[in-house]
């Protein structure tokens, strides 16, 4: 058994990999607050109608009240896992960057904390937006974590890019190849990112539907945002709960979503194509990308019953949740490939534990 | 006693603006079928609100009679500010009543003090929206059989938001005006705003969805009418 072996922490990896299901658990908490428009339900924090919030009688959980303050203890309970968690690593991980991330995990956990509660007693829904972004930040942060502290993370080792053509092509072409698989995963992490705040600006817009129809918009493909048609499409529309009228830019940023969702589309194919040709089907790393290519067609799916549905609470929520899947997914393959996908420059014949570390100076500095 | 003539002028011109005020009355009709109304259900998949209706309500934006007259339109006198007695006036009051606000749509002046009850065994969040400047956003729980909540807007504003995230099918908007000319029409579609001084108007019809009209007046020795039609497309 190697010396990293020999480090691996199986209860620190259950550990985190039980903060990251809680995680994504109080991910969908929280999409099911907004979800249900119940971000206000409880006007008061820390306190939960003036009681300790540990303490709220359960006469008081319902409605919306009762999304509200389920987020707010799960929230507590992933905030304790989380520290606890930061003060396993600092202690026990050997690796330098690891602590490091630990102490970032905690710092996020915190200030989500906070926003969550300035957003309910500032009376602030911009804040809803970055409370949602930052959520999402956090749980790729924990996904990682435990990536990183998994036997598979210590264990493997790097594959040769271009495996199945490597006769063919030049050690020079495979590297270039194997960077921009690379580069192309990351920006299409990035964008899904980019997607996802868009999300959490529709939500938080709090106006329901900007477009009832789909795939077309307003039986259009590019819906007419006048004011007239605007002022038409609000008149016409029958409002059950509480939400805003909409407006021309929500209309023009459901749009954008659906371009972007459909780019992403195209950009996870393209990933999981290339993964396949240059990796070979039985790489993990193309495993993945297929993984992550079914994850964004059940995205499109469930954006699409979002909208027929009328944005049913539980159908949206999903949404959210399997958003961040995919965000986690394309963050976890990028993270797997420092590992695993090494250009061929760098890998050593042998192909040994020492060797996959000794591709990564930062890392090989805290082995 | 002998009548200082600086109080029998004032006298006289009091007594003679009283008589010369005039009330505008009309009527506002609804041309075109709107879109049928939607049964809430949210509020019978929740225990507290369902145990107080026997029949699932329905949302009521658009008020129309037998005849098209059409009902929460508020109406005012569009330009004229700087006029409020809401500090004198007695409040008004939105209830909380079966999980639903009532009514949806009211008219207070600024300064006016607006009282909101629970009249529900439910616990409720009074939570109004403003949107402009000067006036606030508050967010306040209010238990059941809970004391009064009571607000004030120093603003004028049209359909100010109120409502309640414990149930999100709830909520009323509340239109503040500077001045005491307005009224919302009723189930029959009229309205009066009474007392108005003699001079040109614009009289100016809001409704919650089907936006607003104005209609030039002017009052003289006697009522004037001005009838608003709103059309759905």
């Amino acid at each position: 058994m190697s010396a990293n072996a020999q480090n691996y922490n199986s209860w620190l990896h259950r550990f985190i990999v039980v903060t990251a299901v809680a995680t994504f658990l109080l991910l969908g908490l929280g999409g099911l607050v907004t979800s249900h428009e119940a971000g206000m339900s409880v006007p008061d924090w820390p306190t939960s109608y003036g009681y300790n919030m540990f303490a709220l009688p359960i006469k008081f959980w319902r409605g919306g009240a009762f999304f509200e303050h389920t987020h707010r203890l799960l929230a507590s309970a992933v905030g304790l896992l989380t520290t606890m968690l930061a003060v396993w690593l600092w202690f026990r991980d050997s690796r330098n960057w690891m602590r490091w991330l630990g102490v970032l995990a905690f710092v996020l956990v915190a200030l989500q904390g906070v926003l969550g509660g300035l957003r309910v007693t500032l009376h602030m829904d911009n804040l809803g937006i970055v409370h949602g972004a930052l959520a999402q930040l956090f749980f790729v942060l924990i996904c990682v974590l435990a990536l990183f502290t998994s036997r598979w993370w210590k264990n493997s080792v790097a594959a040769v890019c271009d495996r199945r053509s490597n006769s063919e092509t030049s050690t020079a072409v495979a590297d270039r190849r194997c960077s921009n698989l690379r580069w192309l995963v990351l920006f299409t992490t990035l964008l899904i990112f980019g997607q996802l705040i868009l999300g959490a600006t529709m939500r938080h817009q709090h106006a329901g539907l900007a477009i009832p129809d789909f795939p077309l918009a307003y039986g259009k493909i590019w819906p007419d945002t006048g004011a007239f048609a605007v002022a038409r499409y609000n008149a016409d529309r029958i409002e059950v709960i509480s939400v805003n009228p909409i407006t021309a830019f929500e209309i023009e940023l459901q749009m954008v979503h659906r371009i972007m969702a459909l780019a992403v589309f195209i950009l996870v194919a393209a990933a999981a194509w290339l993964s396949w040709k240059q990796l070979g089907g039985k790489n993990p790393l193309a495993k993945l990308a297929f993984f992550w290519l079914a994850l964004v067609f059940v995205q499109i799916l469930l954006g699409a019953a979002t909208i027929w549905t009328n944005k049913a609470a539980d159908v949206a929520t999903a949404h959210v949740l399997v958003g961040a899947l995919s965000l986690a997914t394309g963050a976890l393959w990028c993270a797997a490939a420092l590992r695993h996908l090494e250009p061929m420059s760098c890998i050593e014949p042998a192909g040994t534990i020492s060797g996959a570390f000794g591709a990564h100076p930062a890392l090989a500095a805290n082995k | 006693m002998k009548a200082s003539p600086v109080l029998l002028l004032i006298a006289l011109l009091a007594v003679s603006t009283a008589v010369r005020a005039a009330d505008i009355i009309g009527t506002i009709t609804l041309k075109g079928t709107p879109p049928a109304e939607i049964p809430i259900t949210p509020l019978m998949d929740n225990p507290d609100c369902a145990a107080m209706h026997k029949t699932t309500p329905t949302t009521h934006f658009y008020v129309v009679g037998p005849n098209a007259e059409l009902a929460d339109v508020v109406v005012l006198l569009k330009g004229v500010t700087g006029k409020s007695t809401g500090a004198t006036a007695p409040p008004a009051v939105l209830d909380q009543k079966g999980c639903l606000y009532e009514p949806q749509i009211l008219a207070i002046q600024t300064g006016q003090k607006l009282v909101v009850k629970n009249s529900d065994q439910c616990i409720h969040n009074v939570h109004c929206t403003p949107t402009v400047a000067g006036n606030d956003e508050h967010n306040d729980a209010q238990m059941p059989g809970g004391a009064d909540l009571t607000y004030t807007f120093p603003q004028p504003e049209m359909f100010l938001k109120f409502k309640c995230d414990v149930h999100p099918w709830m909520f009323a908007w509340v239109s503040i005006i500077d001045s005491p000319y307005y009224c919302v029409s009723g189930p029959d579609g009229k309205f009066v705003i009474k007392n108005v001084p003699p001079g040109k108007y614009t009289v100016e019809a809001d409704h919650r969805k089907l936006g607003s009209q104005t209609q030039d007046v002017e009052v003289k020795d006697g009522n004037v009418t001005a009838n608003f039609t709103f059309e759905v497309k």
